[in-house]
C-alpha cells in the first residue's frame, strides 16, 4: 500500500519537475526520501517482551517518501510546525544525517555512487546555516579559527594568504576584521549568526541550507540577516534551502514553497500562488493564523486539535484528525501528492472530487 | 472610570558589580478593564522587568528605585513581602514564557490547582477542585476531569501553556500579566491560546499586558501599544494609529523589520547597528546612534511628549505627517 503510493507520488513528481523545466537538471533531486529513528528496546524491555508483553521498537518517521527538486539559483522555503521532519530532511540534504532510504542526486548524479573526491566536493558545495547561534559555535575557538579552519583544510587558501581571504569573508558577512581573535561569547546573537554564515561561505559553497536561522533573533536584527542572505544570493548566485516555521520570513524570500505535516510534503507550489490561495486544508489553516502587522483586532480562531506524535501519527491523511473538510475515505488512504496546476502540487482527497 | 493599573514614573535599576544597570528608566502607562496592552520591544529592552516589577518580583540586586504602582486606586510600591502575597495570584496572575515555570513537574495538575485557590480562600477542597476543573474547561482543554489527574509532563507544550493560564485564571483576577507566552509554541497553537485569552478578556473584564516582541501577535490583540527601547517607552497609543502611522523612528523601523507582504522580494528596511548594553547607554536618546534623523538636539535625552491626541512619543523628531509636507 505504502510503496504503490509511494510509486505514484514519485511519477507525478518527476512529470511535475519535467513539465516546469525539462532541460535543466535541478541541483539537488531528492526521490522516496524517508528517515526513520528506531529506539531500540533496552533489556528489560526485551525480557518482558520474551514474557509476552506486548513492547515493541519505538520507530518514528521523521520523513516520510519526499520528493524534493532544487534548481540552481532558487530559494525553497521549506514550512512546518514542530516535529514535521523539516529539520531533518535539511541535514540530509546537507549530508549530515543518511536518509534511511531514497537517493539524493547532486547535479543529476546519486550522491551514494559518486567516487570519493567527487563525493566531498559535492558535500562541501552544500553548506548548512544552523538555527542556535550559540550551540552552533565552538565557544574555545577564536573566530579566525571557525571561520577558517575549513578552507584551509579543503586546501582552497594557502595558509600564508590565509588573512586576506579570512578579511574578506568576514567583510562579506559584515563582520569587523578586527574582531577575528576574539571568542563567540564576546558577540551578540546577530554577530554569532554572521560568524555562522561566514564559517558556510568560506568554503566557497553553491547550495545553502539555512536550518530557522533567523528564528532566535530579535526583529530587528532578523531584518538586518535576511537582507544578508539576498545580497549575498545574488553576490555569489547561491541556491537555498530555506527551512523555517515562521510563513512570512518564508514569504519574504522564497521562490517557491513546501509545506510539510508529520513527515510528509502536503503541498509545493510558487510562492506567490501559496500565500494567494492555498490549496490543503492545512496549508490554509496556517496561513490564517499567521499573525500579521496588516491584521487588527481580529478574532483568532486555532485549528482544533494538536499536532500528533509522529511515534503514532494517525491512519490515513495525517491531518484528518484536525481537518475541518474531513471525509471517509481521509480516515483510511494517505491522498498522494497530485499536480492541480501547472507547477503546484497537492495531497488531498479533496481535489479527487472537483 | 479608574483604570484597573496605573504606572507611573517606574524606575527598575539593578546594582551590579559592573554598574548601575537601569533596566526600566521612567516608564508610565495605564490600562483600563477589560483592555488589552501590548508591551512590545527586542531582548534587553525592559520589557519583562517592567512585568516583574509590577508584580513585585524583582530580586536583589535588582530595586524598583522610584514610581508608582497604583493597582485599584491602591499604591503597590513599598507593600510588605506579605501585602503582596495576597495580591499576586489573586488580583494580578502572570503567565511566563515557559510554562514550566510556573507548573511543579513532581505535582498532580490538581494538586497545583487546589493548592492555588486555597491560598486566597477558605473554600473546601470539592469547591476548589470544581474551580480547577472549570478554569481549565475555560481555556479549552478537553476531558478536564482526566486532565486534572495528569502530571505536566504529559502535556504537550501548548496544553502546558493552557493549564498555566489556567491556573492564572482561578481567582478571575483584575489583572493578567503575560510575558511572551505563545512565543515557543507552533502557529496553530499560537491561534488557539489568543483565541482563548481574547475570549477570556471580552468575557471577564480582565485586564491584560502582553509583553512580546512580536509586534504582529501585538496587533491582532492589543487595543494600546507600548514600545519600549533600552529601558524606556518610546511611544505609546492606540493600536492602529502607532502601527499605521508610527511617531519613533525606531517603532518605524521595527515595523519595517517585519516582512510582509508588499515587500516581498524587496529589502526589509533595516535597523542598523544592535541594541546598546543597558551598563553602556550612549548619553541623551539611546535610540540616536541608530536612528537615521538623530542630530546634536538627541545629545539630551528627550522627554515624553503628546504630538497628537492620545500619542505619546519619546522624540525631537517624530515622524509627523505635517512636518513632511
Amino acid at each position: 500500500m505504502a510503496d504503490t503510493q509511494g510509486i505514484r507520488q514519485q511519477a507525478s513528481v518527476a512529470a511535475l519537475a519535467d513539465a516546469a523545466d525539462g532541460s535543466r537538471t535541478p541541483m539537488i533531486r531528492l526521490r522516496g526520501i524517508s528517515k526513520q529513528f528506531r529506539k531500540t528496546l533496552d533489556f528489560a524491555g526485551r525480557l518482558a517482551q520474551r514474557l509476552g508483553a506486548n513492547v515493541r521498537d519505538e520507530i518514528v518517521h521523521a520523513v516520510d517518501n519526499v520528493d524534493l527538486d532544487v534548481f540552481q539559483g532558487e530559494v525553497v522555503g521549506l514550512v512546518g510546525e514542530s516535529g514535521c521532519g523539516k529539520s531533518t530532511l535539511g541535514r540530509m540534504v546537507a549530508g549530515i544525517m543518511p536518509p534511511s532510504s531514497g537517493t539524493i542526486e547532486w547535479k543529476g548524479r546519486n550522491i551514494a555512487t559518486l567516487p570519493a573526491a567527487e563525493a566531498k566536493a559535492a558535500k562541501l558545495a552544500v553548506q548548512m546555516i544552523f538555527q542556535d547561534p550559540y550551540a552552533s559555535l565552538n565557544p574555545r575557538m577564536r573566530v579566525k579559527d571557525i571561520i577558517g579552519e575549513a578552507p584551509v583544510v579543503h586546501g582552497m587558501v594557502p595558509s600564508a594568504k590565509l588573512d586576506t581571504y579570512l578579511d574578506a569573508q568576514m567583510r562579506r558577512a559584515g563582520l569587523d576584521p578586527a574582531f577575528k581573535r576574539r571568542y563567540p561569547h564576546q558577540f551578540s546573537g546577530g554577530q554569532r549568526q554572521r560568524i555562522g554564515i561566514a564559517r558556510a561561505l568560506a568554503v566557497q559553497p553553491e547550495f545553502i541550507v539555512c536550518d530557522e536561522a533567523v528564528a532566535a533573533l530579535d526583529v530587528s536584527i532578523q531584518a538586518q540577516i535576511l537582507n544578508l542572505f539576498m545580497d549575498l544570493r545574488s553576490e555569489l548566485n547561491l541556491t537555498y534551502l530555506f527551512i523555517s516555521h515562521d510563513l512570512g520570513v518564508v514569504e519574504h524570500l522564497s521562490d517557491r514553497v513546501v509545506i510539510m505535516y508529520l513527515g510528509r510534503v502536503v503541498e509545493a507550489a510558487p510562492a506567490e500562488d501559496v500565500f494567494a490561495s492555498a490549496n490543503h486544508p492545512y496549508t490554509q489553516a496556517l496561513l490564517s493564523e499567521v499573525p500579521r502587522i496588516s491584521g487588527r483586532k481580529r478574532a483568532f480562531s486555532g485549528v482544533k486539535g494538536e499536532i500528533p506524535s509522529p511515534l503514532n501519527p494517525p491512519p490515513g491523511c495525517h491531518f484528518h484528525p484536525r481537518c475541518p473538510h474531513a471525509m471517509p475515505i481521509c480516515r483510511e488512504v494517505a491522498p498522494a501528492l497530485k499536480e492541480i496546476a501547472p507547477g503546484r502540487i497537492s495531497a488531498c482527497h479533496l481535489n479527487d472530487q472537483a | 472610570m479608574a483604570p484597573t493599573l496605573e504606572v507611573r514614573g517606574l524606575r527598575t535599576h539593578f546594582f551590579t558589580k559592573a554598574g548601575v544597570l537601569k533596566a526600566v528608566d521612567d516608564v508610565s502607562f495605564s490600562i483600563e478593564k477589560g483592555k488589552v496592552l501590548g508591551l512590545v520591544g527586542e531582548s534587553g529592552s525592559g520589557k519583562s522587568v517592567t512585568g516583574f516589577s509590577v508584580l513585585g518580583l524583582v530580586d536583589p540586586p535588582g530595586r524598583v528605585v522610584d514610581g508608582e504602582i497604583i493597582f485599584q486606586g491602591r499604591n503597590l510600591t513599598g507593600l510588605s513581602e506579605e501585602e503582596w502575597r495576597k495580591i499576586r495570584g489573586r488580583d494580578i496572575a502572570m503567565v511566563f514564557q515557559d510554562p514550566m515555570m510556573t507548573l511543579n513537574p513532581v505535582l498532580r495538575i490538581d494538586t497545583q490547582m487546589i493548592e492555588t485557590v486555597l491560598a486566597h480562600e477558605k473554600v473546601s477542597e470539592q469547591a476548589a477542585r470544581a474551580r480547577a476543573r472549570e478554569a481549565l474547561t475555560q481555556v479549552g482543554i478537553p476531558s478536564p476531569d482526566e486532565r486534572l489527574k495528569a502530571y505536566p509532563h504529559q502535556f504537550s507544550g501548548g496544553m502546558r501553556q493552557r493549564v498555566a493560564i489556567a491556573i492564572a485564571l482561578l481567582h478571575r483576577p483584575a489583572l493578567i500579566i503575560a510575558d511572551e507566552p505563545t512565543t515557543a509554541l507552533d502557529v496553530t497553537i499560537q491561534g488557539q491560546i489568543l483565541y482563548e485569552v481574547q475570549k477570556l478578556c471580552r468575557d471577564t473584564g480582565t485586564s491584560l499586558i502582553w509583553i512580546t516582541h512580536d509586534l504582529s501577535v501585538v496587533a491582532g490583540l492589543a487595543d494600546e501599544i507600548c514600545v519600549m527601547y533600552a529601558g524606556r517607552i518610546v511611544e505609546r497609543g492606540p493600536v492602529d494609529a502607532v502601527l499605521d502611522e508610527p511617531l519613533h523612528p525606531y517603532t518605524r523601523g521595527l515595523i519595517g523589520s517585519v516582512p510582509s507582504r508588499n515587500v516581498r522580494g524587496h529589502k526589509l528596511m533595516q535597523i542598523p547597528g544592535m541594541t546598546p548594553s543597558l551598563l553602556n547607554l550612549p548619553p541623551g536618546c539611546a535610540f540616536r546612534t541608530r536612528c537615521p534623523r538623530a542630530d546634536d538636539d538627541c545629545l539630551v535625552e528627550p522627554a515624553i511628549t503628546e504630538p497628537k491626541p492620545g500619542r505619546e512619543v519619546r522624540c525631537y523628531h517624530p515622524h509627523l505627517l505635517d512636518t513632511v509636507a
